[in-house]
C-alpha cells in the first residue's frame, strides 16, 4: 500500500503527503528516537507520540515511509512546515497508538 | 586512485532544531554519488546518533566525512567532556541524559551502540576535561 493510498482511506489526518508514492512495507511503534533509529525497518509507518523536529530527522535517516502522531499529539506549525520541505509523509491521529498501528496492519 | 571527496560540517551547541542537519546533508550527497539503500541507511544512522550526542552531551564540534569508492569514513570531533567510563557508555540502556532532554526522545542509551551496529570500524578517543573523536568507517 501507498502512503497517498492510506491518505485516502480518511483513517488519518493528513499533515504532510510530501512522498505520496513511498510503500508501506511495516508498522512500527516507539517513542524514543535513538530505539527507533536503531529498530525501524525501513519503509515502514512509524506510530509515535513524539512530535518535534528530530523526530522528522529521525524519519528521513531512518527511511520510515510515513509517521503518524497518535494520541490526539498536533505537529506544531514548525514541524508541519519542515515535513513539508524535508520530504517527510506526516499524518495525525487522535486514536491510541496501539489502534493506530493496527488500522494500518490490517491494510497491508 | 582519486583523491577522496571531503565534506565538513559544524555541528553548533544546544542546537536541537538544527541537529540532525549535516546527517541529512550527508545522506543526499551520497544518494546522488549511488550509494547504495543499505549502506545510506547505516551511514545516516551512525551520523546522526554521533551528531545528536555531540549537542546533547558535548559542546557541538565538527563533522569530516571522507568519501572513496572503497569507504565513508566519519570523524566527529568535540570538546566536550570527554567520556570518563567508555564501557558502561558503550552499554545499550546507558545515559546520562537530563530530563529536558529526555522529554524530547533522546536518552534511551542506544546512540552509541546503534553507531557501533551500524558500522564496519569504530574508534573512540576520549578524554575527560578535553572532548572525544569518533572514527567511524561504512564500506560500500
Ligand atoms: N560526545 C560525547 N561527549 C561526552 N559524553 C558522551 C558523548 N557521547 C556519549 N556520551 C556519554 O555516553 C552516554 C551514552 O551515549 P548514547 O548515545 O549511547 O546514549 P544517550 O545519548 O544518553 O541516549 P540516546 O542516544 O539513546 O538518545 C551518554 O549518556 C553520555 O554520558
Ligand atoms: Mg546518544
Amino acid at each position: 500500500m501507498t502512503v497517498s493510498s492510506l491518505s485516502e482511506k480518511k483513517i488519518f489526518e493528513t499533515v504532510s503527503l510530501a512522498d505520496p508514492d513511498r510503500e508501506i512495507g511495516s508498522v512500527f511503534c516507539c517513542d524514543l528516537l535513538s530505539i527507533a533509529m536503531g529498530k525501524a525497518p525501513a519503509d515502514c509507518a512509524w506510530v509515535t507520540v513524539m512530535s518535534n523536529i528530530n523526530t522528522l530527522a529521525v524519519a528521513t535517516l531512518a527511511d520510515a515511509s510515513v509517521v503518524i502522531l497518535a494520541e490526539g499529539q498536533r505537529p506544531d506549525e514548525t514541524v508541519a512546515a519542515k515535513a513539508a520541505e524535508q520530504g517527510v509523509n506526516l499524518f495525525a491521529t487522535p486514536l491510541p497508538i496501539f489502534e493506530a498501528a493496527l488500522k494500518i496492519q490490517e491494510l497491508l | 586512485m582519486s583523491e577522496p571527496i571531503v565534506l565538513k560540517y559544524k555541528v553548533t551547541d544546544g542546537e536541537f532544531q538544527h541537529v540532525g542537519e549535516a546527517s541529512s546533508s550527508v545522506k543526499k550527497e551520497l544518494r546522488a554519488l549511488g550509494v547504495s539503500p543499505d549502506a545510506l541507511r547505516r551511514i545516516s544512522v551512525a551520523m546522526y546518533e554521533g551528531e545528536v550526542n555531540m549537542v546533547i552531551h558535548a559542546n557541538g564540534g565538527t563533522i569530516t566525512v571522507e568519501i572513496t569508492p572503497q569507504q565513508v569514513k566519519m570523524i566527529l570531533d568535540d570538546v566536550g567532556p570527554g567520556i570518563p567510563d567508555l564501557e558502561k557508555a558503550m552499554q545499550a540502556g546507558w545515559s546520562t541524559a537530563p530530563d529536558e532532554i529526555r522529554n524530547l526522545g533522546f536518552g534511551a542509551g542506544m546512540g552509541l551502540p546503534n553507531m557501533k551496529a551500524n558500522t564496519d570500524t569504530m574508534e573512540i578517543d576520549t578524554r575527560v576535561g578535553e572532548g572525544t573523536r569518533i572514527t567511524m568507517t561504512v564500506n560500500l
